[in-house]
């Protein structure tokens, strides 16, 4: 399998989009995988479902800036070389 | 005759001044330091090698601006030096990456052996030095990058190998095998994060410690090859499932310390859904990597 390491950055951007898309209202809630319905339990025990939670809030706030500009750079760059 | 006795009498002027650059340059730099204990005897090679080469080279020393423009020129180079130091620290940390290669012969014979045959071995606990680990020299326990480095590219050297004798060689395969085994090394890396993460393990596990436990498996991976190469491929088999199951073992027995509670990692039964996540993870991880070592060199024993 030839992995290149151009590849694997289309991959970290195609995913981290993928994750950054998730809305919260539309989506997430009804599922009961919303802001207020996740972290519950305040004792050193959060569970892997409030620590998903928390990564994918995390991940759109951080990353909602830099995806903007590396999708534009993506987009001008697919359009310009094919 | 003539020549040769001016020659050495202004030989004398910018040996010194250059001996005492280079010997403030090698000390203040600290890329490329001697962590070994002939440290000294290193560095007054280096600035004799230097002298000798400064009397062979230049055509004028009479000439007091050149000699201006070297003690000039080596005081920019050394300026620069200190500059790359200072910013190449902030992107790569390199004391701590000192810490994983300071290894010697001896450790590393034992960590190879401990890497095909660990069933002997009683103690895995990393020993500490005043709350920092002991550098690998002297604990042959803890994590280097010594041995993952070279068995990466000793792996990239026999695929090629490998290839060639199936007639599927060329120069750009290397770079794809190469490219090809550090996207999966990344991949694992980050796949072994994100689970730690999730799984909330207090552990002082560094990234680098994971990438170091990760390069581990070449060794195995070469072992098979190697026995693929010169004995068909029943011992291709024989020596890759050998060594699958050392890692196996090997990874088992030195995350069980870092990851599980001590009374788990003592053998004792600890109930609680939390300690079994962990057994899991660590039951996991341990057992990607006979597949990644399956998974890349299968193609290479036909």
């Amino acid at each position: 399998m030839a992995f290149t390491l151009y590849s694997l950055i289309q991959t970290a951007i195609l995913c981290i989009n993928a994750v950054a898309v998730l809305h919260e209202e539309r989506f997430l809630s009804k599922f009961g995988w919303g802001v207020d319905q996740g972290v519950g339990g305040f004792g050193d025990d959060p569970g892997v479902k409030a620590q998903i939670l928390t990564l994918i809030r995390s991940v759109r706030t951080v990353m909602r800036v830099p995806l903007i500009i590396v999708n534009a750079a993506c987009i001008v760059l697919l359009l310009l070389f094919g | 005759m003539d020549y040769t006795a001016t020659q050495s009498g202004f030989r004398q002027q910018p040996d010194m001044r250059l001996r005492n650059s280079s010997v403030d340059g090698t000390d203040g730099s600290q890329l490329f330091e001697d962590t070994s204990a002939a440290a000294s005897g290193s560095q007054t090679g280096y600035s004799n090698q230097q002298a000798g080469l400064q009397a062979a080279g230049f055509p004028s020393l009479s000439d007091p601006m050149s000699n201006l423009a070297m003690a000039y020129g080596s005081s920019l180079a050394s300026q620069g030096r200190e500059m790359v130091d200072k910013n190449l620290d902030r992107f790569i940390p390199i004391s701590k990456l000192k810490y994983y290669f300071a290894v010697d012969t001896v450790y590393v014979g034992k960590k190879l052996g401990l890497l095909v045959f660990p069933y002997m071995h009683e103690n895995w606990e990393v020993s500490y030095q005043q709350d920092t680990p002991v550098a690998p020299r002297f604990d042959v326990n803890a994590p280097d990058l010594y041995i993952p480095a070279m068995g990466f590219i000793t792996y990239i050297l026999v695929a090629g190998l490998a290839l060639g004798t199936q007639n599927k060689f060329s120069p750009e395969l290397l770079g794809v095998q190469a490219s090809s085994a550090l996207v999966w090394l990344i991949m694992e890396v980050l796949a072994v994060l994100l689970s730690l993460y999730l799984v909330t393990v207090n552990t002082d596990l560094t990234t680098i410690d994971l990438l170091a436990f990760s390069g581990y498996k070449y060794v195995g991976m070469i072992v098979g090859v190697v026995a693929g190469l010169l004995f068909g491929k029943p011992a291709y088999y024989l020596s890759l499932l050998w060594c699958c199951a050392a890692i196996f073992v090997f990874m088992i027995r030195t995350l069980r310390l870092k990851l599980l509670s001590e009374a788990a990692a003592e053998g004792r039964l600890v109930r609680g859904a939390r300690n079994q996540l962990r057994m899991y993870l660590t039951m996991s991880i341990a057992a990607a990597q006979p597949i990644f070592m399956y998974w890349l060199t299968y193609h290479l024993i036909r």
